[in-house]
């Protein structure tokens, strides 16, 4: 195979690189995508498709240059890997390997399998459907009553940060598990109801599975740019297209034409609105091990600061004492940095006083490819914070 | 004016520390030796007239191949004015001595001389984050080769982190040095933005590693 560069001189050129993307059989890998007028567009062409997509580039006069010319074909560590732990399908919920990433189909099924084997504990909702049509599912946990009081967890709206859709996973178990055993979260469950996203940006993680592993935002197109997707954590309703989110829809932060202009974000300001006792909401990112409350959008401290940064000391104690992992907490706009639209931010302003984000593991050094085995100690610690947010929330209800 | 101490945990201090630690990399790492921040200890920002933000921090970092030692390290950062054009000014204070890699050089080195076709690799970490034992020290040279990068590329704006070598090939040459060329994914925090850097990097057990070539993805020619 061949990685070309291509730097596209006119609207002409820019259109024909574009084509290429729709082009599925070619099997194109974009390093880098095309972007405008005079940025670089990098494409890795399997042998197979050399031809073509030379002639197609040469025809248009679009000139090129071989960035890496490889004589040998190397094996794909990753496909293999998939196709090493799906080959044998779990039966049930203790079959399955929480010790793995698993693809959109393996997760789908694991949430079957715990509803079915746990009908009187675990439901699942479809809030939505993403850009592409897929189901936005999420599994509700509760005991009885009508409407309790609520917490939300999601897990994986920036798809790039697998170990969160992973710790999904494991936190659906683990809420099974404790509640069978009379344990952990079960006293909460006796009050509250526990609703939980695991695959937030389904999208998203299809396409980090199957093209871009580092992919980050939704799939959606909007009219009149080549660049797709909007970051679903910059398109809420809260500081909208302020300081801190990119109009630019070939940026990492682009906040989309609108506020909830994505269905992966509308369906969840739905829910909640709907919901109307939400009293946690707790969205998981990844990486840089930070607990984080609001305000992004704004320097302006919330009225509950004093409450949130006590309780935020509180969770990351919990988190630490397992295995030591150092997290830092404090405000998104003075821990990590402005940002506009965010997640938290705007369920904070409905009155979810409890909202965090977390950045999970690790800081750095394998970042968003996190090793699988460090899943389970990630999800392990996250959970002893989790509790003891939603221990707080539960004994101080508002 | 005087500098002003500021809070470890917000990001200004994050942002300078990274600074420190890729010209740290830079300028001590190698296939042995991969230094990691651990904490930042302490920090101060000094905002000096006509020149630019400097700041001063008290590191702890340790060794990812001798995770249970703790390297401790002073640290200066200078952000020029109108930083779009220079590179921070960067001084960094190793306390004690750091863990000898004679050894593993002389092993790699050994090693990557004796192979009759030269080494291509891609994604490492893979996916699923792996990377084979083999290609250890060519990840932790990569990351002197991003040490590079993210030093001459930083600003108080920036925080820039290794996120994946996208495809390595050695390049045989007629002198000692060993090189390879890396494709970098870069990603910088602060934009989200993951984009590719071509780095060529020279290394030798005794003189250590320079960076021979470096482009990143801006606007093309």
């Amino acid at each position: 195979h061949q990685v070309l560069r291509v730097i596209p001189q006119s609207d002409e050129e820019l259109q024909k690189v574009q084509e290429l993307q729709d082009l599925e059989h070619l099997q194109l890998d974009f390093w880098l995508a095309p972007r405008g007028l005079g940025l670089p567009v990098d494409i890795r062409v399997p042998f197979p498709s050399l031809q073509a997509v030379k002639a197609h580039l040469e025809a248009a006069g679009v000139s090129y240059s071989i960035m890496i010319e490889d004589v040998q074909a190397l094996l794909d560590e990753e496909q293999t890997e998939m196709l090493r732990s799906s080959r044998q399908l779990p039966r049930t919920t203790d079959t399955f390997n929480y010790e793995a990433y698993h693809t959109i189909d393996e997760i789908y099924d694991f949430m079957d399998m715990l509803v079915a084997e746990n009908p009187n504990l675990v439901s699942k909702l479809e809030i939505g459907r993403s850009t592409e049509n897929r189901p936005l599912y999420v599994l509700k946990f509760s005991t009885g009553g009508t409407n309790r009081p609520a917490v939300w967890i999601d897990t994986g709206i920036h798809s790039r940060e697998w170990v969160t859709q992973a710790s999904g996973v494991w936190f659906a178990k683990q809420i099974v598990q404790d509640h069978a055993n009379n344990r952990g979260v079960a006293s909460i469950l006796e009050t509250m109801d526990i609703f939980l996203e695991i695959i937030t940006n389904p999208d998203g993680f299809a396409f980090t599975q199957t093209k871009n592993r580092l992919w980050r935002k939704t799939r959606s197109k909007h009219s009149g740019s080549i660049c797709v997707g909007v970051d679903p954590n910059r398109n809420w309703d809260a500081g909208f297209g302020d300081a801190g989110a990119s109009n630019n829809p070939c940026t990492e932060t682009y906040h989309g034409p609108y506020p909830n202009s994505e269905p992966e974000v509308k369906s969840i300001v739905d829910f909640v609105k709907s919901h109307g006792n939400i009293k946690a909401f707790v969205s998981i990112h990844s990486y840089s091990q930070l607990l984080l409350y609001p305000y992004g959008y704004t320097d302006t401290p919330v009225p509950d600061q004093q409450e949130l940064h006590e309780l935020s000391a509180k969770a990351v104690a919990a988190l630490s004492s397992l295995y030591g992992t150092k997290y830092k907490y404090g405000s998104i706009i003075t821990t990590i940095y402005r940002a506009s639209g965010t997640t938290v931010d705007w369920t904070y302003d409905q009155g979810i006083k409890y909202s965090f984000t977390f950045e999970l593991r690790d800081t750095g050094r394998y970042g968003f490819l996190l090793p699988a085995k460090q899943i389970l100690p990630t999800a392990e610690e996250t959970w002893l914070a989790l509790k003891v947010i939603m221990e707080h929330a539960r004994d101080n209800m508002y | 004016s005087l500098a002003m101490e500021l809070p470890p945990s917000h990001f200004p201090a994050a942002r300078a520390a990274a600074v420190a630690v890729g010209y740290l990399r830079y300028l001590r790492g190698g296939p042995g030796r991969g230094l990691e921040l651990r904490e930042v200890r302490r920090a101060r920002r000094q905002d000096i007239d006509d020149v630019g933000h400097k700041y001063y921090l008290e590191l702890e970092l340790e060794d990812v191949l001798d995770k249970d030692r703790t390297v401790n390290c002073t640290a200066e950062v200078l952000y020029h004015l109108g930083s779009k054009s220079s590179a921070p000014d960067v001084q960094v204070t190793v306390q004690g001595e750091l863990r000898s890699t004679e050894e593993a050089d002389k092993e790699f080195y050994n090693r990557i001389r004796s192979l009759e076709k030269e080494l291509v690799a891609e994604n490492i970490p893979d996916s699923h984050g792996n990377v084979p034992p083999e290609l250890e020290p060519i990840h932790l040279l990569a990351w002197v080769a991003s040490g590079y990068v993210i030093w001459q590329n930083s600003t108080e704006n920036t925080k820039f982190h290794l996120a994946q070598v996208k495809h390595v090939k050695q390049v045989k040459r007629s002198d000692e040095d060993l090189q390879f060329d890396y494709v970098l994914l870069l990603h910088e925090m602060v934009s989200q933005e993951v984009l590719p850097w071509e780095v060529a990097v020279l290394w030798h057990p005794r003189r250590g590693a320079r960076v021979s070539r470096c482009h990143g993805p801006g606007a093309g020619n």
